[in-house]
């Protein structure tokens, strides 16, 4: 049987669609996060997106827990700001009962408890920790939705994590490379690198992009920064 | 071979458990929710899918303040059923609340919001929910409804007055929450953000070029959403109050459609 035009069979044409509620949704952006002998740089983009259009271009990811550290987060935006209200609130019960903040690797397994309490119906989100550990070096951990976590020196996470990785592996890690020697990175390079490699991930993936917040954490504090990207 | 079964979709070997050959979707997974599995929470899914919906709702900041606009019609399915839903409201002196998705999601969470605002004049210091306040709360209920698989089907958007300065939310039935100096939901994420981005990234907006732009996208958003309606309310905020104008009716002409040519 066809339809009016004639061209068309009628088996064509998608049946009646029933809508089904889906809880999560893929709101994109990316973290790169550099850890150094004294000193973690992390950076996330500002684009807030759903399908192809983009919520606002000026959304921060990078979430100042205390002096010394910060988690970068992606993903399924409604789980990322329940998460980190939860951390927060956390954090703060933490500091009020002990009367000191919480150091940067118990931060990071109370998020990887938090994660994996929700197991069977997880945040959707891709952390990124960066900061400074109990000897003032900088330590990342990253982590999957369900809360494994691992200890790294650099680490890139969310939409563009899979082809910004690679690029940090060659560029700080030295994979594939010949006759070169590791050296410390200095924070100058570590900042370069970070904005080079967003300027990479905005030109492929379309999730991330319109401008980059990074934070320096050092033992004298945060420092911010503001970098900006394409806004296609 | 009757005694054999359906050979391609064996029974489970238990109830609710694995078939042959199949994995096990742990109760609780977003695994279990599709067709053919008998779960609790089936029964609880009430609002799963929208009934009576409404269109675009949009919102502008301009230099002193917040306008927001949206449409009059309850659409049913692709019946336009209800031609007088008034969705841009009044919350308080600070705070005005548009809203897009199911009308009746909408309606009793509106109730809820009337009575905290009863609640609060009663205790009598003085004090006003703030729209970011009211934004944070709209989160929390949208997305421990999303949570338990039993969502309102709503978008919000929260314009008002924070500590002086103009404030420009949204949350979506998920708890997707944001703020922006200029927000279009549904299909208007799609014609009207950009005309809307546009004329802010231009520079400041004052009251009355936010109120004409505004109205601009409701014209556009009527010639080219089919769920949307000639019959419109905006409101706007500043530090002097509220106002939403009388419903506005607008001036549309057909004449040129023939000229379209669909191939």
């Amino acid at each position: 049987m066809l339809n009016v035009h004639g061209d068309f069979p009628e088996y064509a044409v998608p049946g009646a669609k029933q809508h089904r509620f889906e809880p999560y949704a893929d709101n994109g952006g990316s973290i790169v996060a550099i850890a150094g002998e004294d000193y973690a740089v992390i950076g996330a983009d500002t684009r807030l997106s759903t399908g192809f259009s983009i919520y606002t271009r000026e959304q921060k990811k990078l979430f100042q827990l205390s002096a010394r550290t910060v988690l970068g987060a992606t993903g399924c935006w409604c789980d990322t700001l329940t998460l980190t209200r939860l951390l927060r609130a956390r954090l703060q019960m933490y500091e009020q009962e002990h009367n000191k903040p919480m150091g940067t690797p118990a931060v990071a397994q109370m998020l990887s408890t938090m994660l994996y309490y929700k197991r069977f119906f997880p945040y959707y989100v891709s952390n990124v920790l960066a900061g400074l550990d109990a000897d003032g070096r900088g330590c990342v951990y990253s982590y999957d939705p369900i809360g494994h976590c691992e200890r790294s020196t650099y680490r890139a996470g969310g939409s563009a994590g899979a082809q910004l990785q690679p690029l940090l592996d060659n560029q700080i890690g030295l994979k594939n490379m010949q006759n070169v020697t590791e050296a410390p990175l200095p924070r100058e390079k570590a900042l370069a690198l970070i904005k080079d490699v967003f300027i990479s991930a905005a030109e492929r993936d379309i999730y991330t992009g319109d401008s980059i917040y990074i934070l320096i954490i050092t033992a004298d504090g945060i420092q911010e920064e503001k970098f900006d990207l394409r806004k296609d | 071979m009757a005694f054999m079964g359906d050979m391609m979709n064996p029974a489970p070997f238990w109830q609710n458990g694995p078939a042959p050959g199949a994995f096990y979707n742990f109760p609780g997974n977003s695994a279990s929710f599709g067709p053919g599995s008998h779960t609790v929470q089936e029964f609880k899914a009430h609002s799963a899918s929208p009934i009576t919906t409404t269109t675009t709702v949009i919102g502008v900041k301009f230099d002193k303040g917040c306008v927001i606009a949206a449409d009059m019609l309850g659409s049913y399915g692709s019946l336009a059923r209800f031609r007088d839903c008034p969705r841009v409201t009044k919350v308080n002196d600070l705070i005005l609340l548009g809203n897009g998705g199911d009308y009746a999601d909408y309606q009793y969470l509106k109730s809820i919001i009337d009575q905290k605002i009863i609640d609060e004049q009663c205790i009598g210091d003085g004090l006003q929910l703030k729209p970011r306040s009211l934004h944070c709360w709209l989160t929390r209920v949208l997305y421990n409804k999303r949570s338990k698989m039993d969502p309102l089907w709503s978008n919000y958007i929260v314009a008002g007055i924070q500590d002086g300065e103009p404030f420009l939310g949204t949350v979506d039935k998920l708890g997707t929450a944001y703020e922006d100096a200029a927000i279009a939901t549904g299909l208007g994420a799609y014609m009207a953000t950009p005309l809307l981005r546009d004329a802010a990234d231009k520079g400041p907006l004052d009251q009355e070029s936010a109120k004409a732009l505004v109205r601009k996208c409701m014209e556009v958003l009527f010639y080219r959403d089919a769920r949307s309606f000639w019959r419109y309310q905006l409101g706007v905020v500043t530090a002097a109050g509220v106002t939403i104008d009388e419903p506005t009716d607008l001036k549309h002409d057909w004449s040129l459609a023939h000229m379209i040519e669909m191939v």
